[in-house]
This record gives C-alpha cells, structure tokens and sequence, in this order.
C-alpha cells in the first residue's frame, strides 16, 4: 500500500538527510507505527506519505514514494486526498471550518462526492467516533479529545484507504487516548485502512501496532523483535527485558501472564531499596510507621547536602540546630538580600523531613555513575529527632534562606549537585505530618469561575518543601486553571491561594517569580529572545539574579547547548529545559509544570524526571498536571486527581494511582498486589 | 420565544433548530439590511429607539452560543461611541444648525477668513445637540442593524451560497478571518506569560515584544491550516476543455470591464444613453463566467441550507419594514424627521411604528436555538 525505495529527504539548508535511504513496504490494512528518539524524521517520513514533503516544506527527495501505486512526485497533496488522510500534532491546526459536522463534510466536498453519500457517511462517523452529540457544537468549544476525534473523523469520511497520524495521543488525557485508539483499531480491523502513526508514548499504542517500524534505521518487524533492539520502550518492555521473558510482552495481560515467578521472586521486598531496604521490607501503599520514616529523612539528608561540598552535612542537617547554621554558608550575601521572603515560605528548615517519600529510584539510568554513599543511610536514619523539632527551627532559620538553597545545589555542577540524588531512593508515600504549619503553598477553597463555568469548586492543596505533587484528570477537569491560580494569572472568585505568604495575584510580578514559577503547557510562550544567550540574560536581568546565573543553570541541565542557537531550533526536550532553567533563575521554592513530558521522547523524559528528582531534594515543592501516569508514578510523593474541578482524590502516589486503572503505571498493573509502581523500583530489589 | 397565543397554534410554534431547519443566511441579512434601510429614512428618535428594540428582541431571542453570535454586544458599543463621537465633534467643531437655545458659550478660537464655514468653540446650541444626537442614532442604529445580522447568522454558512467559481475563494477569505480570534488568544496567552518572567503585563514595551511572537505563531498557524487543507483536497479541479476554459476567462475579463465602463457611463454626465445597457451586458458576461468557471470546481455542498417558508418570512419581514417606511417618508416626511428649529418634542407616528413592529416576525418564525446545557 505505501512503498518507500530507497527515500531520503533534505531540507534546504540542512548539512545532512533529515531520512536518509529508506525502505520500507507497508502492506494493506497493517496499523504501522513508528518509533524513534525525537529528530530522526519520523514526522518528515509521515509528511512524505501525504506528499505534504516536499510539496508543501521543499526540501529534496531522492528514491521514490508510492502510495496506492501513485506516486508522490507526480501528485501533489490534494490529488493524493482521496487515498490518504492526514492529521498532525495539533487538531487545532488541521479545521477549516467552525462545526463538527461541517469539518466532518470539507473533505468529501473537496472531492466532490455526492451529497447523499456524504450525509451517509458523516452519520456513521459521528456514530464510529462517538461524536453524535456534539455535531451542531463550533469545534472551538470542544475539549482536547473531542478534537482529536474529530480531527481523525474529518479525515475518515472520504474513506482513505491509508490514514497517517503524527502523535494523537500525546496531548490526551488516558481515557480519551483510549478511545482514539479504539477507533483505529476499528479501522485497521473493520474497514481494513492502513493505518501509519509515529507517537512517542508508546506504552499506550504498542499494543495495538502489527509492525514497528523503528527510525532512524529504517527496519520493520514485529513489534516484539523491534522493542527488543529498540532505544525507546515502554516500562512494560522494560520490566520484560529486565525479566529475561521472551518473546518480550507488550501488553500487561501478557506481561501478567508471565510475571507469576518474579511477582515470587518480589515478594518478600518492597520497592524500597535504597535506603529502606535494609530497615525491612514494608509496604508502599501502606504508609507503614518506621520504616518509612526510617526512609523519609534520606531525603532531607540529601536536600541541604548540596549546600556544600558536604559528606558531613548530610548527618549535620539532621538535628534541628544544625539547620540555622546552614543559610550562614550558603546565602552568599547578594541574592540573598534580593529575596524578601515572608515568614510562610520558611519552612526549609523543615524540609529535610517532607522527604521525597519516594523518588522512585531505579527510573534513574544513571545508576552506574552514582556512587551510592555508603555512609549515608546510618545518618539519614535518625527519623525521630527529625519529625518534630525542625518545625522551630526551620521557625527560626532566616529568612533568606530558601531561595538561596536551590541555588547552591545548581552551582554544583551536576556531579555534585543534582546527579547526588538522583539516586535518593525512599518510598513510603509521605510519612511527612501533614499539618506543618507553614507549607510552600497553601490553597483553601479555592473556586475559579470563567463566565459561567465553574473551572474549580472548593480545591484545598498543600504543598510542603521537597514534595512532588503529580495533578492529574482528564482534559478540561481544571488542571491548567489550578495551575494559572496558583501564579496568579487567574484571580480565586473564593476561597483563597498562598504561596509563600504572598497571594499571588495581587503580588507584583518580579516578586512573585522568587515564589513560584511555572513552565507553561507551551515553553515556548516562556522564550522572546533569539538566541539561549540572550534569553538567559534577559532571564537573569528579570529575576535579578547575578549574570550568568541562568546560563550556568542552562549548562547544567541542558549541556551542549551552543550559546547562538535560537530557541526555535532547539529539541522539544531542550527548549522545555531551557524555559526550566529560565523559572528557576528566580529561585522559586515551588515550581509548577503544566503537560511537562508532550512531545518528549523517553532520552527526554528521562532527563526530566532525573532534574525534577534533583530539585525536589534540593527541597523544590513541585506540582505538575500531566496525564502520563508513568511520570507521575516516577516523580510524584502525592497524586491529586481533579474531575470536573474538584479535587476526587488526593494521596500517596501509589495509593492513589494503583487505585484506579485509568492512572495506574504499567509496573503497577503487571505485578498487581505488590506496591510496585516503575521499572527501577523492581530493578533495584532484584538486585 | 413562545408564539404568543394558546394552544391550537401549537403545530405553528417554531421548532428548536437544528441542521436541517437552519435559517438561510441570506435571509437574516436580508432581514437586518431591511431594517438597516429603514434606519436610514428617519432620524425619529422614537422609531430609531424602536428599530434597535426590534432587532435587539430578535437576537435575544434568537442567538445561538456560538463565538460568532457574541459580536453583538460589540456592535451596540461601536454604535454608542459613534453618538458620542458626532457629539464631541458637533460640540467643538461647531454645526450649521441655528438656534437659540445657547447651553452655554466656549471661548471661540479666532481663525483666518479663508477658512470659511470651519468654527472652533462659541456658542452651543441645544438645537445643534439635538441634532447631532439624531443624526449620530441613526448611524447607531444602521450599526447595531448590521451586528445583529452578524450575530444571528453563521458568516461561513452565507459562503455555502456563493457561487461555485468563488467557493474557494470564500474558504480562504473565511479560514484568513479566523485568525483574527486565534491572534487575539495569542495575545492573551503570552502576556499571561509574560507574568511568569516577572514582567509587567501592560504597557507600550509588553505589546511590543509579545508582537513578534505573536506574528510568529499566527504565520505558523497558518502555513499549518494550508498544508491541512492541501491535504484534505482543497483545490481540486476538474479537467475542462481548454476551450471551456479560455471562453471563461473571456467572459469574466470582459464582463467586468463592461461593468466599469457601464458604471462610468451611468455616472458621467454625457453618457447616460449607453451606460444601462453596457452595464447590464457586463453583468450578464460576468456571471456566465462564473457559472463556466464553477464547472472547473469539483466541490459539492453538505447540507447548504434551503430557502424555506421561514426563510421568506424572515426576510419578508425586514423588505416589508424597509418597504413601509420608504412609503412613510414619501407620504409624511415631516412625522419621519421630526424638526430642529424650532425646537419640538419628537412625536410617534402610529403607521411607521406598526410597520417597524413587523421586524419582528423572525422572533416568533425562526427556529429557537437550543437552550445551551
């Protein structure tokens, strides 16, 4: 159906092939994907498939594309319509008209089918794709699912026989991914279209998929041989690969199937290894006394430890009197002076004991480089002393304080800083007292309303220093408004928001980016500037942070990053860390994303959950909305899930998330009654 | 909404809308620009007050939730700024309107001989205020017609009637007006953003610098929706005989120079004699084009909407106010312009506000969007 001989395509002005010699034959009626780490084409390979390259983005291409025996130098996109429909990343970006229905329509009025063929046809697809309600409603007012459908619907009405589809799940909520996917199975199955997509989450379409096409090599075969070579996998390719099993699963009910003997193997320990570990096994999901609040201080161990090149410090931060001294060192005089902080925020005393309960370790694949201290679980386990008393002292730590903390970690280098814990692991969902007097952010009640919908209803939130928070819910359940509330773009109708003692929309803005900062859904909104060195000044200049202090956090998080690349030209992962660096130059205590891992590739994530992981025990409070429940499962201490803007549950992650389905991580499915929740967690018991 | 009288008119009762009873259209802009032609015959406060109650009835009556039904309210500020305006400019340009009312005296500022006519400041009179406020309601009230015609009917549905050779054009023109919304989100978006950088929100600086990405994202957008709709067909043509093809190109070329020429016969003094004639003959070549043209076009119409007995009706209604009140003002100017000076209190003519009053039959016909949810 689609042949590719020998295909490379160029862009002008690259130095290399963009897809270099592919061949590839994809037969009639196959739902195809492709996979591949961000930048090897696989969007260019899709585009060549609808003619849309080189028609439409010029560049050459050399070798030839057919499809349905035509051949794409020879037709351009629009004569290729009737055989090949096209939707791209963005649904928003692909509507010509303003309503369902006639969206549905445009296409087979380009191709001039008669209008009782089209008005059959656009009843069975709103009745395919469940859109039947929604056929008279402007497609502006539909939420991001209802758009994806009807983006694949308006391509499925002039029935092509091939369907090609560039990530259209990476922007939906798990539900609404399942349902966009069930209909392409219907496709491939009832309707025999052969269906090409490229997504990058592949732990939700793997097992759908008859053959892997794996880029940048160009190979295809079936899903199980490719995932065995691939660079990119799910966590249940994961878990299979760690397990020896093969044929690798890659579905959980096969992975189940097989997971009988290292459920056995798991039983007698908790996905604790670290640090907990040794302490005795006890359960994640139970929060249980001891040995989690054995675990728990690990965190704060490490959280001050960056402050200096410090192997005592961990031990010395963890009685209470130790805490004080900690600013004298670090403050560093200048930036400190810049940052008044209000008495609330002060809490970083505390926060050696609102521990990353539990980092889930083993996500972290840079095991081999990380020295596990030996000498630190001796000091970390001195819980008692821990839970209470740092409340008066982190009392009386100055003020100043906080801000600079973050900071010094950064000024490490990763090495010193960040990569030390990375490999902080703990569990035990937050044996943290949840009643600190004084918690990062504070939000009671809180009620948004936009005309005359109700974005939120009587929201509470607390978010203590050093602690995860992952929001999840479906498109539209209010993530993003809880998220623009708490920087105070939004202001509360009731209730009320505080974040470090500051209420957030009547705080001017060059104070309130030293409280709290937040990488928007789109970074891009984040960066003006033409090129990262400009950005960074910019970033320093806005913050009032000493020069350079943006670049060196750039360089840390991103290396490699030439100082005249434009922002444009950087990778989705690069320009998402480079607006992180931008925020945290201000130094917030608390640190929001919004949709942090659309568009990474697993490299990417994978880095992000290493960064997030570093600043959370650098005594970071983060909240990010995401609907990819394996980040959340990797990062998160507490998930909180808002349906229909009120908060449905709020707790432990692996509470919460093994749960309900819909959020559980693929781990936690597999080995079922246990408490494991990733990859690493499992890897680092098997030990 | 309710059909005003009881039960045994039940069968008459609009039906809730949907797709296949929608109202052409055509006709709601017949129907406004009835009632904007009707506005533009009087200066009678108490009929000008009467057409924008009329049409303001309809739209609320009538509008739907969609984002383009909200352009209302924008046309009813635009019309009060335009009063305000012609008040302002009466006030310190002064008017040609006598009176001797004097409000009160501005310093007059002395100009040249040479400008004749032109007078800043003096004496303000209540005859001149009236006076500008009649003229600036009419001019309201022709707006608030338009808005209304804006709010009620869907600008893309209108497109569905044009002509086949100028479908694609119209998609084009209807896909460009979009981005008008989608810039002004972008524009919101990143000066929220802004706020996360720690800038100040407003001010000349914030829109300059969000301006660039704002261009930006609107000319990716839109490279975006153009791959979209090559993609999805757009532009198809059909092969036609080459000699098909020139004879269109003939007869469009050739039919609207003859529409100039005619115009400008018809305006020139001398040529009034050939003028009408060329100017028909231009407009017949023209859309003979158009029709040979659309046979290149391969497009058909999902569900263009039909021009129904409601649609007359509505239509009708608004050709009927305009029709009436054309008679009025032949019949009883002086009831349609009520007098300056001197002064005198505007009456209401029963028979011109009757027929107003027939604008509102697409309250009671046109079908009764669904409550939203």
């Amino acid at each position: 159906m689609i042949r590719f001989e020998n295909v490379s395509v160029t862009y002008t002005g690259a130095s290399a092939p963009t897809l270099a010699a592919v061949d590839l034959e994809v037969p009639e009626g196959e739902l195809v994907l492709l996979v591949g780490p961000s930048g090897v084409g696989k969007s260019t390979l899709l585009g060549a498939v609808s003619g849309l390259v080189p028609h439409f983005t010029g560049g050459t291409l050399r070798g030839r594309v057919t499809v349905d025996g035509r051949d794409t130098r020879l037709h351009k996109p629009r004569e290729l319509a009737d055989v090949v429909g096209t939707v791209g990343q963005d649904p928003l970006a692909h509507f010509v008209t303003d309503t369902v229905e006639d969206e549905l329509a445009y296409g087979m009025e380009s191709l001039g089918l008669a209008p009782e063929v089209m008005r059959r046809r656009v009843e069975e697809t709103l009745d395919l794709l469940g859109l039947a309600e929604l056929r008279d409603r402007p497609i502006a007012t539909l939420s991001g699912g209802q758009q994806q459908r009807v983006a694949i619907g308006s391509v499925l009405t002039p029935h092509p026989k091939v369907l090609v589809l560039d990530e259209p799940t990476s922007a939906l909520d798990p539900g609404a991914a399942e349902d966009v996917l069930a209909v392409l199975q219907r496709l491939v199955h009832d309707l025999g279209t052969t269906v090409l997509m490229a997504e990058h989450r592949l732990e939700r379409v793997v097992q759908y998929a008859d053959r892997v096409v794996l880029l940048p090599e160009g190979v295809m075969g079936p899903p199980a041989d490719i995932m065995s070579l691939s660079p990119v996998f799910p966590p249940v390719v994961d878990l299979g690969r760690l397990a020896g099993w093969s044929p690798l699963p890659l579905t959980v009910r096969d992975a189940r199937r097989r997971a009988g003997d290292l459920r056995a193997r798991l039983a007698g320990r908790a996905p604790a290894p670290a640090a907990a570990g040794p302490t005795g096994p006890t359960g994640c999901s139970a929060p249980p006394a001891s040995g989690s609040a054995a675990s728990g201080p690990t965190a704060p161990g490490a959280g001050p430890g960056p402050a200096g090149p410090t192997a005592g410090r961990g031990g010395g931060s963890t009685p209470p009197a130790s805490d004080p001294a900690a600013p004298g060192p670090t403050a560093g005089g200048g930036p400190a002076g810049l940052l008044p902080h209000p008495a609330p925020s002060r809490n970083w005393g505390l926060r050696p004991q609102t521990p990353a309960p539990q980092t889930p370790a083993g996500l972290n694949m840079p095991a081999p480089t990380d020295p596990r201290p030996g000498p630190r679980p001796p000091t970390l386990r001195t819980p008692a002393g821990l839970n209470t008393p740092p409340q008066g002292a982190g009392a009386a730590a100055p003020v100043e304080e906080p801000p600079t903390r973050p900071r010094q970690g950064f000024g490490k280098g990763r090495g010193g800083g960040i990569s030390r814990f990375w490999r902080r692991r703990t569990d035990a969902p937050a044996p943290v007292p949840t009643s600190t007097p004084s918690p990062l952010l504070a939000v009671d009640a809180l009620g948004v309303r936009r005309g005359r919908v109700e974005a939120l209803r009587r929201v509470d939130l607390r978010v203590r220093a050093g602690e995860t928070v992952a929001l999840m819910g479906r498109n539209g359940a209010g993530k993003s408004t809880l998220l623009n509330a708490l920087v105070g773009t939004l202001a509360p109708t009731s209730g009320s928001v505080l974040v470090g003692g500051r209420v957030p929309h009547r705080t001017a803005p060059q104070e309130l980016i030293r409280e709290v900062g937040l990488v928007p859904q789109e970074p891009r909104d984040l960066l003006y500037a033409d090129t990262v060195a400009a950005e960074c000044a910019a970033a320093d200049a806005d913050a009032g942070a000493p020069p350079g202090t943006c670049r060196a956090l750039v360089s840390e998080l991103v290396p490699g990053v030439a100082d005249d690349t434009h922002p444009r030209d950087l990778s989705e992962g690069q320009r998402l860390t480079l607006a992180l660096a931008v925020v945290l130059t201000g130094r917030p205590p608390l640190l929001l994303l919004d949709e942090p891992t659309r568009g990474l590739d697993y490299a990417a994530k994978g880095r992000l959950v290493r960064i997030l992981t570093g600043l959370a025990a650098e005594g970071h409070g983060i909240v990010l909305a995401t609907h990819d429940v394996e980040l959340a499962a990797e990062l998160a201490h507490r998930v909180v899930i808002l349906a229909d803007g009120e908060v449905v549950a709020d707790g432990p992650a692996a509470e919460v998330v093994t749960s309900s389905p819909a959020f559980a991580p693929q781990v936690a499915k597999i080995l079922a009654p246990g408490p494991w929740l990733t990859v690493g967690q499992v890897r680092e018991a098997l030990r | 909404m309710a059909f005003p009288s009881g039960t045994t008119l039940r069968p008459l009762r609009a039906p809730e809308a949907n797709r296949s009873n929608a109202l052409h259209a055509g006709a709601w802009w017949l129907w406004a620009l009835g009632l904007a032609t009707a506005a533009s015959r009087t200066t009678n406060p108490l009929l000008l007050g009467l057409l924008v109650g009329v049409a303001g009835y309809v739209v609320a009556a009538r509008r739907t939730d969609a984002p383009w039904a909200r352009s209302y309210g924008a046309f009813v500020k635009l019309g009060l700024f335009v009063v305000a305006v012609r008040l302002v400019f009466t006030m310190a340009l002064g008017s040609p309107i006598p009176g001797t009312h004097v409000l009160f005296t501005v310093p007059e500022v002395p100009l040249p001989d040479w400008v004749q006519g032109v007078r800043i400041g003096g004496r303000f009179t209540a005859e001149q205020l009236v006076f500008a406020l009649y003229d600036g309601a009419k001019l309201a009230t022709l707006l608030i017609c338009v808005g209304a015609a804006n709010a009620l009917a869907n600008p893309a549905r209108l497109l569905k009637s044009l002509p086949g050779a100028l479908y694609e054009a119209g998609v084009a023109v209807v896909v460009a007006m979009t981005f008008a919304p989608n810039m002004v989100a972008d524009v919101v978006r990143l000066r929220t953003a802004r706020r996360l950088r720690g800038r100040p929100t407003g001010g000349v600086k914030a829109v300059l610098q969000i301006g660039l990405p704002v261009l930006e994202g609107a000319l990716e957008r839109s490279i975006a929706v153009a791959a979209s709709m090559d993609a999805r067909g757009y532009g198809r043509t059909a092969e036609v005989p080459a000699a098909v093809r020139r004879t269109t190109n003939v007869l469009t070329l050739g039919g609207l120079l003859g529409v100039c020429a005619g115009s400008y016969g018809l305006l020139a003094a001398s040529g009034a004699g050939y003028g009408f004639p060329v100017l028909v003959g231009g407009l017949l070549a023209a859309a003979g084009g158009l029709a040979l043209g659309g046979r290149r076009s391969v497009r058909t119409r999902y569900r263009p909407d039909r021009w129904g007995v409601r649609a007359w009706l509505v239509a009708g209604s608004g050709v009927a106010v305009a029709a009436l009140m054309i008679w009025a003002a032949a019949y009883d100017p002086g009831a349609l312009h009520p007098g300056v000076v001197p002064l005198t209190a505007p009456q209401l003519p029963l028979w011109p506000a009757l027929s107003v009053l027939v604008g509102l039959v697409p309250a009671f016909v046109a079908p009764v969007p669904k409550e939203s949810s």
